[in-house]
């Protein structure tokens, strides 16, 4: 087989992989929009925070150290324990819910029936407090996140493809993980919202609101519910990047990469977002494999919001999203 | 043979009973802003009766339908639900008491099937929990089962088996309208709060939405308030007719009693208000 197109599939499969991550991140923001027509601008925040509150829990960092510190003169930084990775994965989990719980009472009650543009400003503020208040609660160094996970290069699969085609492909098993852990996310949320009664309640929501305070459908409940889903799939997303590439606050802007795959995929759709993030993330590397030693190479920084802007124009809807019909 | 409407109980001539107050709607005030929208109503619905809330366009039917179903909270006045005053409630609270309504402008999920829509109806019917939901074993297995058996009766009896698995999204505007009945009714409500449930339909679409009405009214005994444009058919229907014009109520009787009011005459008739 041709050495350039075994490359080539080797870039393409490390292309899913990432696109994986992508899609974790899109996923958070589909959730929320479906639900709630607001356009969470704060879902890269909520990504960061929630690795960043593992991380703290786990090595047994005091929050709010620096502050208090500063008021007290003390010397803290650490309670001198460490946590087991699945309780400070479940208190992480918590502590989104609580971060759901706070945004739900604190900002949205207040801003019900207004545009959705001030809903989105509204996230766009969140965004900002969050970017103060997480390394105000955890330091701003950038923290190393170890959960146990698998890494380095695959090598089943390197001696595998080696002995097939003569060339190893180099696969990340943390890709893997990733790939496995996502798709067991999004089964179940579909599961969730397709089986379940609260699942049920949350589609109802999405799609009417009137009709579903008729049928006795409680909102406060639904969007406390959504974004705690929303910070579960951001403390997952966490958890991947994190492990990937440390923690620290630049992480969130991995997040505006999502949009594009939301463009491609749909603002509504789950499946859209999973799809859009794998051809994005697929299409990234190899047009940097193929395009990019003609152009100077770094063309992953605006290859996908160029395909996006592609999409824009042919199918503004995205590939997944419903229909826009205007009666008149 | 002479009733006496204002028994505890009585039986109507076509043989239906007629039970106490369920609704009493004491001296309601709602303003928006500086605008009444209605002014001091009080009226009551019995158990078991046909209600209809009738008046020229503006005259505050859908509001009052809207305080009813909590909606919208009246700045005076009390509402007293099955013997007891109501306090401050959120429409889903409301509906969790036993209160079902369809909407003048349809209010459907649009993206689900026409079972799914009347499954919601019966949300506040499941008590499993998560866990148990997520096993499918014990009460979430025999609860889903029940409710499921529950729907499929509304939906023989509002006659659209044919549709039940089609987006509601698809169907014609007077099928919209059925399933909204379906999904109100699917919830066994203690009182069903119909707003316009005839609009913009042709008349053989009215005589059917007539025919449930009564049926409704008739097997299940569901007691049923509704808002009506169309003369003719809420003087067949109702048992009893609340008259509003400009936020008051100017009649409230039987259907012969409001027929003969001279101020429900000028009101239709148009007579100039000075």
């Amino acid at each position: 087989m041709p050495e350039q197109l075994l490359f080539a599939m080797e870039v393409t499969l490390n292309g899913l992989m990432a696109g994986v991550l992508y899609a974790l991140v899109a996923l958070g923001f589909v959730l929320i929009f479906k639900a709630s027509g607001i356009f969470n601008f704060a879902q890269g925040m909520l990504v960061v925070f929630a690795a960043m509150t593992l991380v703290g829990v786990q090595t047994g960092q005091i929050p709010f150290a620096h502050l208090i510190n500063t008021i007290f003169g003390t010397k803290i930084h650490h309670f001198g324990w460490t946590v087991p990775t699945i309780i400070a994965i479940i208190v992480a989990g918590a502590a989104m819910v609580l971060v759901a719980w706070i945004i739900e009472k604190y900002i949205l009650q207040h801003l019900i029936g207004q545009p959705d543009i001030i809903l989105f400003m509204a996230t766009i503020g969140m965004w900002y407090f969050m970017h103060g208040f997480a390394p105000l609660m955890w330091g701003s160094e950038v923290m190393k996140l170890d959960v146990g996970l698998a890494q380095g290069i695959n090598e089943t699969i390197d001696t595998t493809t080696y002995g097939w085609f003569g060339y190893g492909f180099f696969i990340d098993n943390l890709d893997i993980v990733a790939a496995i852990v996502a798709a067991l996310l999004v089964t179940a949320l579909v599961l969730f919202s397709q089986y379940t009664k609260q699942g049920r309640a949350l589609r109802a929501v999405a799609d009417d609101h009137s009709a579903a305070l008729s049928v006795g459908i409680s909102l406060r409940f639904i969007w406390v519910l959504v974004w705690s889903i929303a910070g579960f799939v951001a403390l997952v997303a966490g958890i991947m990047w994190g492990s990937k590439s440390g923690v620290q606050i630049s992480l969130a802007e991995v997040a505006l990469k999502a949009l594009p795959v939301l463009m491609l995929g749909g603002f509504t759709s789950i499946p859209g977002a999973i799809i859009g993030g794998l051809i994005i993330g697929v299409g990234e590397q190899l047009f940097e494999f193929a395009i990019g030693p003609l152009v100077g190479g770094a063309t992953q920084a605006w290859f996908a919001y160029v395909l996006a802007l592609v999409f824009l124009i042919f199918r503004p809807q995205g590939l997944f999203g419903e229909k826009i019909i205007e009666r008149v | 043979m002479t009733t006496d409407m204002n028994a505890d109980s009585y039986v109507t001539e076509d043989g239906r009973t007629i039970g106490p107050v369920v609704m009493d709607l004491k001296n309601i005030t709602l303003r928006f802003g500086g605008v009444v929208a209605i002014k001091d109503i009080s009226f009551n619905i019995r158990e078991g009766e046909i209600r209809a809330i009738i008046g020229p366009n503006g005259a505050g039917k859908s509001s009052m339908l809207n305080v009813i179903s909590g909606f919208y909270k009246p700045q005076e006045g009390e509402v007293w639900f099955r013997g007891s005053k109501r306090p401050q409630m959120k429409p889903y609270q409301v509906a969790q008491q036993g209160l079902a309504r369809t909407f003048q402008n349809i209010a459907l999920f649009e993206g689900m099937t026409v079972l799914d829509n009347i499954m919601t109806g019966r949300l506040n019917k499941m008590n499993a929990n998560l866990f148990q939901q997520a096993i499918w074993k014990g009460k979430a297995e025999k609860e889903e089962l029940e409710n499921r058996e529950a729907c499929e009766k509304v939906i023989d009896f509002l006659e659209i088996q044919h549709i039940r698995k089609t987006p509601v999204g698809r169907l014609p505007y007077g099928l919209k309208k059925r399933v909204e009945l379906a999904r109100a009714l699917a919830a066994e409500p203690s009182l069903l709060l119909l707003d316009e449930p005839m609009a913009g339909m042709n008349v053989e679409e009215k005589e059917d939405m007539s025919r449930f009405i009564l049926d409704m009214n008739d097997e299940f005994g569901t007691t049923i308030a509704l808002i009506e444009h169309d003369m003719g058919v809420v003087m067949d229907l109702s048992d009893r007719v609340v008259v509003m014009d400009y936020g008051k109520k100017i009649g409230d009787g039987t259907p012969d009693e409001v027929r003969n009011n001279q101020d429900v005459i000028d009101a239709y008739l148009g007579v100039s208000h000075d």
